[in-house]
């Protein structure tokens, strides 16, 4: 099956963007160098298009009981204009998929979800949705999206979009009117930056982003930086993080699993995992050198196999090599030394935090 | 060719590290085959009197020895170079055969050695710079080999040849 292209496809060819096939999109992962890219996010501003991810608006008088039934985190009773992040999952615990839930109101909710997952997720959401009082629409064909972040977002998105945003706050959003069409715009991200994510019709998303390239005041940035930057923050990618066969538990966000709930699917074997303790976990690892560990390396601690790494990079903002790692539990203690296989060498290094640059939201 | 660059470009990265559950977001930053699209293409240098790999390294012979790096080309598709994997004095590489890796932020690259010798000195300057090889990829030599054979060089290619490649 071909990649399908988004509304903004013409135009990163015109800006020299290369091009990658990333969850059954053609995305730009660079219009110049990641590096260049992660920098103006870190200390600038960055634009993205995250058109390729999914959208699922789910409606009715049992909407709410229904996100609940499928969200690990908990939506009950919250204010309308508040996002939550959380995960899908299997009846064995296993990740169906990370998302954020938007809730626009008492019957209504705007689910984000990942690219790669949107079939998959799509027709999980409408097997579960059968028994609720509800309907959930796949929506993701008609929204475009843009990220703007980094700590000169606001002033961006006020000044060059013309979209008040000041007061929202971290993880809120508001829906407005511009012409006749109304977009949802939200102070979210996936860069440990400020930021806003914009949702709107590809005629407009494609009007947006003339209007910051024009300006000059966001610099175009692709899938490269944008895995650069949620990687040295320690935020999760599904399929590297998470995955059908790893637990938010064992990915070590279990903040976002709230076992006060009454009911949701997978809660019975969280609650076992977290009686019974768990065989795995993600964890960060520094090494010594600059080697870089990638994707699939083996981590090797007292001459075995002890996991391999999820994630890894020669830190842009650090200089550091450092990577996420799915370890046998008894390795996964802080300061714990381990080694991972790269080209053949084993690269000394010791288990730290995944957390690899300190955030800076605006709370 | 600029497929199989690619192809090479990204073996070590995501792709072959993983089993055959890979979801999709495992292919992430696997370039569209044949269609590695950018704006507009910089002119990339070609050196006269140099040996050219199709995997594109160089060999520069002086005497009994050889310098061998990757091309400007090579250089200019992979970005910037954060890290070489080389070596050590006194190992063997074999013609055709990987003796280490050039890496970008997102790919590790395998560097094929264009000719059989022995490694006679590293380029330690990469260590701490690796980004010299995007300054002048042919100034800045990886390793430096003693030529076991000097009839392999017969098997590579001169500027003119690599050049019509490389468009």
């Amino acid at each position: 099956m071909s990649d399908k292209r988004t509304c903004l496809y013409e135009r990163h060819i015109q800006q020299g963007a290369k091009m990658v096939s990333f969850g059954g999109f053609e995305m730009p992962i660079q219009y110049t160098d990641i590096a260049d890219e992660h920098i103006a996010v870190r200390t600038a501003c960055g634009v993205f298009d995250v058109s390729h991810m999914g959208e699922v608006l789910v409606t009715g008088r049992e909407a709410e009981r229904f996100v609940q039934h499928i969200f690990t985190n908990d939506v009950a009773g919250a204010p309308v204009g508040k996002i939550f992040y959380g995960m899908m999952l299997h009846p064995n615990g296993g990740t169906i998929d990370d998302l954020l839930v938007y809730k626009e109101g008492d019957e209504r909710f705007f689910l984000v979800i990942n690219a790669a997952n949107i079939d998959k997720d799509y027709a999980w959401i409408s097997e579960q949705v059968k028994a609720f009082d509800a309907v959930a629409e796949n929506q993701s064909d008609y929204y475009g999206q843009l990220a703007v972040q980094g700590p000169k977002a606001e002033g961006v998105v006020e000044n060059v979009l013309g979209l008040p945003c000041q007061e929202l706050v971290f993880y809120t959003f508001k829906k407005m009117q511009v012409g006749n069409e109304t977009i949802i715009i939200s102070r979210t991200g996936y860069t440990g930056e400020d930021g806003f994510e914009i949702y709107a019709s590809h005629a407009l998303i494609q009007q947006m982003w003339d209007k910051l390239m024009e300006s000059g005041e966001a610099k175009p940035c692709g899938l490269g930086c944008r895995d650069t930057l949620r990687f040295e923050v320690g935020l999760p990618l599904y399929g590297d993080e998470l995955t059908d066969d790893l637990s938010p538990i064992e990915a070590g966000l279990g903040m976002f699993v709230k076992l006060d709930k009454e009911e949701f699917v997978g809660k019975e074997a969280i609650a076992r995992q977290k009686a019974e303790g768990i065989t795995r976990k993600i964890v960060g690892i520094e090494l010594e050198g600059r080697a870089i560990p990638r994707h699939g390396y083996e981590v090797v601690a007292d001459d075995k196999v002890i996991g391999e790494v999820t994630t890894g990079y020669n830190s842009i903002s650090t200089g550091k090599s450092v990577c996420m790692a799915l370890l046998d539990i008894n390795y996964a203690k802080l300061d714990t030394p381990v080694q991972v296989r790269i080209h053949k060498k084993l690269q000394p290094g010791k288990v730290i935090k995944k957390r690899f640059y300190d955030k800076s939201y605006k709370k | 060719m600029e497929r199989e660059f690619w192809t090479r470009l990204n073996k070590l990265t995501n792709i072959n590290n993983s089993n055959n559950k890979t979801p999709m977001s495992h292919i992430a930053f696997l370039p569209i085959k044949g269609e590695v699209r950018r704006g507009v293409l910089s002119m990339a240098k070609v050196i006269e009197g140099l040996y050219y790999a199709e995997s594109h390294e160089y060999v520069r012979v002086e005497g009994e020895y050889g310098y061998i790096g990757i091309t400007d080309y090579a250089q200019d598709q992979l970005g910037n170079v954060v890290y070489v994997d080389m070596p050590e004095v006194d190992d063997e590489v074999t013609a055709g055969e990987e003796f280490g890796a050039v890496e970008s932020v997102k790919a590790a690259s395998d560097l094929f050695s264009p000719v059989s010798g022995t490694v006679v000195e590293i380029n330690e300057a990469l260590e701490d710079e690796p980004e010299l090889i995007n300054k002048d990829a042919f100034a800045n030599w990886i390793i430096k080999v003693e030529l076991a054979d000097k009839s392999e060089l017969d098997n590579l290619m001169d500027a003119a040849a690599y050049e019509a490649i490389c468009k």
